[in-house]
């Protein structure tokens, strides 16, 4: 326990102490991926994918139930749909990404040299509709999701690999979603870590908090309180809210970094996206 | 009724009468704004007497009096608990002004009644 509290300190207190030297992502991971080892010593690493349900035995069962008719299929069919149908101009999808754009999702989000700014996948999906002359769609949830949900159906299985390269501006970034994500905000003072990592396995009112470790695997998500498939800035979105913080726009760069150092924590766990939660 | 019963006790047991149903009041509003979500919204993390759908991240709050036989150290918990953990998870209810100074005297009073 005594550890654990140590820990803590290390890891709010290397930010505060010195928030501008550049720690090594490869030790944060190591670090983040010892302190849940702490922490939920039950939870083996390949099940963080599974949120709360790698906690809760309960709540596991009858996820497991909903899960032999899963309640994303429309939406992945909707999505690969639209991915197989050809732009105005003739080109899809499959124009803009490497693979055609088939088991992919595991390399996002990217640092892309040209912009020196990090691209998600949904970002990209969008960045590949205006290049073809289609108008951009909503972030969060509709189509976008759609195609993206089933994007992340065709990359199951596959290991999260997000790369910081060796580029001033990526670290940048990198460093930039980590302290978004260790910040207090909000007038409940909370940051993501208050409540994903120190309290990881608490019970707050009847929701047992999920581990920030493989929180992105899964998403997009079908939330049975959204009745549909949203993205991870619409989660969020929903968080910051939670604490009485203003939200950042979706694919803000503040979302963008956030979304970079939060899926670099999950590197090596597989994609099982698209998720089901309540 | 209640403003009856309020007016009998001002005229005619001021005295002794008024400081107790002074206080219960103070209780009562104090578990109201405990117990409300918009406001303290305690149960969130902790149980409380009949509260219901508690959460468990702070500890169960009964026996205050005998866990702070300084008062104003209970109030100081409520005020800003970051004071005595900066790693906690509870909200700073009086330094971010969640709760009105007023507000916060009745939570107290509640708390310390369990
Ligand atoms: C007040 C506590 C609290 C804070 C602070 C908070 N969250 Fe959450 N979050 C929750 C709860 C409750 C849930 C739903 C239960 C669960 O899966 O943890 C949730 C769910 C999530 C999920 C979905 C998990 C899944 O398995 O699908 C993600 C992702 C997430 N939060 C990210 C964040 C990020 C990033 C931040 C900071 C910007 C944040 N949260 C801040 C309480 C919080
Ligand atoms: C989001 C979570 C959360 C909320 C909401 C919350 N608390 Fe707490 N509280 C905690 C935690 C966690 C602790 C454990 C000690 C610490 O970390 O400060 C705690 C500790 C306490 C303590 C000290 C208990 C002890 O044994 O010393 C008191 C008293 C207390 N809370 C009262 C309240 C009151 C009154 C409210 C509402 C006005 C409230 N709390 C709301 C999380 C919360």
């Amino acid at each position: 326990m005594k550890g654990l509290t140590y820990l803590s300190i290390v890891l709010f207190g290397a930010l505060a102490v010195n928030a501008s030297s550049y720690a090594d992502p490869q030790s944060d991971n190591e670090m983040i991926r010892e302190y849940f080892d702490d922490r939920l010593p039950d939870v083996a690493l390949e099940d963080y994918i599974n949120g709360v349900y790698a906690i809760d035995e309960n709540a596991r069962l009858q996820w497991e139930d909903i899960e032999e008719f899963p309640p994303y299929e429309d939406g992945v069919d909707q999505g690969q749909e639209l991915f197989e149908t050809a732009f105005a101009n003739g080109k899809s999808y499959a124009d803009c990404f490497p693979n055609g754009g088939i088991g992919i999702k595991q390399d996002y989000p990217k640092f892309d040299q040209e912009t020196g700014q990090i691209v998600t996948l949904e970002l990209a999906i969008n960045q590949c509709r205006t290049t073809h002359g289609e108008q951009a769609l909503a972030y969060g949830k509709g189509e976008l999701a759609y195609v993206s949900a089933y994007m992340a159906f065709t990359s199951r299985d596959k290991l999260i690999n997000v790369t910081v390269p060796n580029d001033p501006r990526a670290q940048a970034a990198y460093e930039a979603g980590k302290k978004m994500f260790y910040a207090r905000r909000g007038q409940l003072n909370m940051a993501c870590a208050t409540c994903h990592v120190n309290n990881a396995g608490n019970q707050l009112r009847a929701d047992i908090l999920s581990p920030a470790l493989g929180h992105t695997s899964h998403f997009p998500v079908f939330r049975f309180k959204w009745d549909d498939i949203g993205t991870l800035q619409r989660r969020y979105a929903g968080c910051n809210k939670q604490i009485r913080a203003k939200p950042f726009k979706l694919q803000s760069v503040t979302y963008r970094n956030l979304e970079y150092f939060h899926t670099h924590m999950s590197n090596g766990l597989a994609i099982n996206g698209p998720g089901s939660r309540k | 009724m209640k403003k009856l019963i309020q007016l009998i006790s001002v005229v005619f047991l001021f005295p002794i009468a008024l400081p107790y149903a002074l206080a219960g009041d103070q209780i009562a509003e104090g578990k109201e704004i405990a117990f409300d979500r918009k406001k303290g919204n305690c149960l969130a993390c902790h149980v409380i007497d009949d509260g219901e759908l508690p959460g468990k991240m702070g500890p169960p709050l009964s026996q205050m009096q005998k866990m702070y036989p300084d008062k104003s150290k209970l109030r100081d918990q409520i005020w800003d608990a970051t004071t005595k953990n900066p790693l906690t998870a509870m909200p700073p209810f009086g330094r971010h002004r969640m709760l009105t100074e007023q507000e916060i005297d009745k939570v107290v009073d509640y708390i310390y009644s369990l």
